[in-house]
C-alpha cells in the first residue's frame, strides 16, 4: 500500500483503522471507503442507524449585521426564506456564468450568524470566491468569516439514527434535539445538531469540537451505531436522489441543468443573485439538456460517462452505480431535455435499455420507481 | 506467516486460480485477494458452455460496485461448465472466492500450460512485490 505523503487526517482517523477501515484519499484526506463491505453497510444505514465521518467538509461562519445581505447575493436561493432560529436551505452558489460553483447548506442562527457547511474539495475554490466576493464590498462591512477547522463531524443516519443520538444526550438537551423538525439545526453546550443528511433517511448531521469528536464516536458505537464508508454513502445518496458536486455538475453546469431548479429562488424579482442573469435567460430560452433518473432494465451497471443515446439526441451518465436497496443499477444522467420514457446506454459495445424516471429512487427504505 | 492461497491450486497474474478435477477438467475462479480489491460483486458475465478460449483471453466480467473487471482465461482450452449459481448469487465470489464462488470449467488444450502457472508460494509473492 502507498504512503500519502499529503494526506490529511481527521480526529477519528485511529477510529477508522480501529474498524478495519479500508482507507483511500479524499479530496486529499484519508478516509475509510468502506470497513468491510459497502453493500451490507448500506444496508445497515436503510435498516437501522450508520455513522460516517464527514469531518473532511468546510464548516463556515458568517458574523455581522451585513451577513443576510451578503448572502442573499452569494447563493440562488434566498436566506430571507430562512425565519426561524436554526432553519437550513440548500442552496447553490453560482458564478457569474450561472455554472455551479458548489452546492451547500446554510443554516440561519440568528440575524448576524449564518453556519454554512461546504463541500471538502472545492474547499479551496469555495473560500477564493467567498473573499473575492467580499473584498468588492465597500468599507465599514460588518461582516467577519471564521473557517471554523476546530470543528469535526459525524453524520447518524437511518430509521434508528434519531434514537439512538437522543439517548446520548442529557435531558434538557434530548427534548430539544427530539424536537427538531427535519431541516432544522440546534446549537447545544457543545454540539451543534441538525436534522439533515444526504441518504435520503432520517438522522442528524453533528458538528462537535475535534477533541471530543473520538468519544462521540464510541459512544455512537455503543448504542450499536454502525461506522459506514464513502462506498456506502455514494449509493446511499444516489439512490436518495441526490446530486455529488465534481460529477452530476461543475462550474460549467447550470443548475437548470443539474436538476436544482427548484433551488432557486427567483421571488423577489429584485434580488441580484450572482448568476440571475444567466439562468435568467437559459430558463426563457428552455434549457437545452436536463438531468434525469435512470434505472437499467438489463443485466450489467451504469457508471459515470457512459453514452446515453435517445430518440432527441445523446446525453451521458453523470453517476452511475448498482443500487443495494433496489438489486438493479440506477444513475442520474444528463441528456436533451425533451427525451423522456426510455433510452438506451452504451456499456462495453453493447446498447442496453434503461427507463428514465423522476428521482429519488427509495425513500424512507421504500422503492419509489 | 502462512499461505492463504490454497497449495493445491496453480494461479495467474491477472489472478485467477485453477483447481485439478481430476477427470481432465480445471475449475477456474478469481483469488480471495483479487475479490478483495473488486469489492461487493453484483453481476458476473459468464463465459458460454463448449466455447473454445485462448490464453489471456477476455472470457467474462465480474461487475462490482466500483468498477467492471475483465476475466482472462488462464489456459487454452473449451469451457465445460459455468456456476449459474452466480446469476442469483454473485456475492459469492466474496464469500467463497476458492469455494462456491467458482466461475467456470475448463478442458485444457495442453496439459504443460496448466504446469506453467504459478504455485501458492509463487503467487503469493508475486502480488505481495506488484501492490
Amino acid at each position: 500500500m502507498s504512503e500519502q505523503n499529503n494526506s490529511q487526517h481527521t480526529p477519528l482517523y485511529e477510529k477508522h483503522v480501529e474498524a478495519d477501515g479500508k482507507m483511500v484519499d479524499f479530496a486529499g484526506w484519508e478516509m475509510p471507503i468502506n470497513y468491510g463491505s459497502q453493500v451490507t453497510e448500506h444496508k445497515q444505514v436503510r435498516e437501522d442507524a450508520g455513522m460516517f465521518d464527514v469531518s473532511h467538509m468546510v464548516v463556515l461562519d458568517f458574523k455581522g449585521s451585513d451577513v443576510k445581505a451578503f448572502l442573499q447575493k452569494l447563493l440562488a436561493n434566498d436566506v430571507a426564506k430562512l425565519k426561524d432560529q436554526g432553519k437550513a436551505l440548500y442552496s447553490g452558489m453560482l458564478n457569474h456564468e450561472g455554472g455551479v460553483i458548489d452546492d451547500l447548506i446554510v443554516y440561519y442562527l440568528a440575524d448576524d450568524f449564518y453556519r454554512m457547511v461546504v463541500n471538502a474539495a472545492t474547499r479551496e475554490n469555495d473560500l477564493k470566491w467567498i473573499h473575492s466576493q467580499l473584498q468588492s464590498q465597500t468599507e465599514g462591512y460588518d461582516l467577519q468569516l471564521v473557517e471554523r477547522d476546530d470543528l469535526a463531524m459525524i453524520a447518524v443516519q437511518g430509521p434508528n439514527a434519531r434514537e439512538k443520538v437522543i439517548k446520548l444526550l442529557k435531558d434538557d438537551d434530548a427534548e430539544k434535539v427530539g424536537a427538531l423538525k427535519p431541516f432544522f439545526g440546534i446549537e447545544l453546550d457543545e454540539l451543534f445538531i441538525a436534522r439533515t443528511g444526504y441518504t435520503g433517511e432520517d438522522g442528524f448531521e453533528i458538528i462537535v469540537p475535534n477533541d471530543k469528536a473520538a468519544d462521540l464516536w464510541d459512544e455512537l458505537l455503543a448504542e450499536g451505531v454502525k461506522p459506514i464508508g464513502l462506498g456506502a454513502r455514494d449509493t446511499l445518496r444516489l439512490e436518495a436522489g441526490m446530486n455529488l458536486y465534481g460529477t452530476d455538475m461543475d462550474e460549467g453546469i447550470s443548475p437548470l441543468a443539474a436538476g436544482m431548479g427548484w433551488t432557486i429562488a427567483w421571488e423577489p424579482t429584485d434580488r441580484d443573485f450572482i448568476g440571475r442573469k444567466a439562468i435568467e435567460k437559459e430558463k426563457a430560452e428552455g434549457s437545452a439538456m436536463k438531468l434525469v433518473g435512470l434505472v437499467l432494465e438489463d443485466k450489467g451497471v451504469l457508471r459515470g460517462h457512459q453514452k446515453v443515446i435517445t430518440e432527441h439526441g445523446e446525453g451521458e451518465i453523470t453517476s452511475g452505480t448498482f443500487s443495494p436497496s433496489l438489486g438493479v443499477s440506477i444513475a442520474l444522467a444528463r441528456i436533451p431535455s425533451a427525451a423522456k420514457d426510455s433510452c438506451h446506454v452504451e456499456i462495453r459495445s453493447k446498447q442496453l435499455k434503461a427507463r428514465i424516471v423522476r428521482p429519488p429512487f427509495v425513500r424512507n427504505g421504500k422503492a419509489l420507481v | 506467516m502462512s499461505n492463504e492461497n490454497p497449495s493445491d491450486l496453480r494461479y495467474t497474474e491477472t489472478h485467477e486460480w485453477l483447481r485439478d478435477n481430476g477427470d481432465g477438467t480445471y475449475t477456474v475462479g478469481i483469488t480471495d485477494h483479487a475479490q478483495g480489491l473488486l469489492g461487493d460483486v453484483v453481476y458476473v458475465e459468464l463465459p458460454e458452455l463448449e466455447t473454445v478460449l485462448n490464453a489471456e483471453e477476455n472470457c467474462g466480467v465480474i461487475e462490482s460496485v466500483k468498477a467492471a473487471s475483465d476475466m482472462f482465461s488462464p489456459i487454452e482450452g473449451e469451457v465445460t461448465e459455468v456456476n449459474e449459481e452466480l446469476d442469483s448469487e454473485p456475492e459469492l465470489i466474496n464469500t467463497a472466492p476458492f469455494g462456491e464462488g467458482w466461475i467456470f470449467a475448463i478442458k485444457p488444450a495442453n496439459i504443460e500450460d496448466v504446469e506453467a502457472l504459478m504455485d501458492a508460494d509463487q503467487y503469493e509473492a508475486f502480488y505481495q512485490e506488484n501492490s
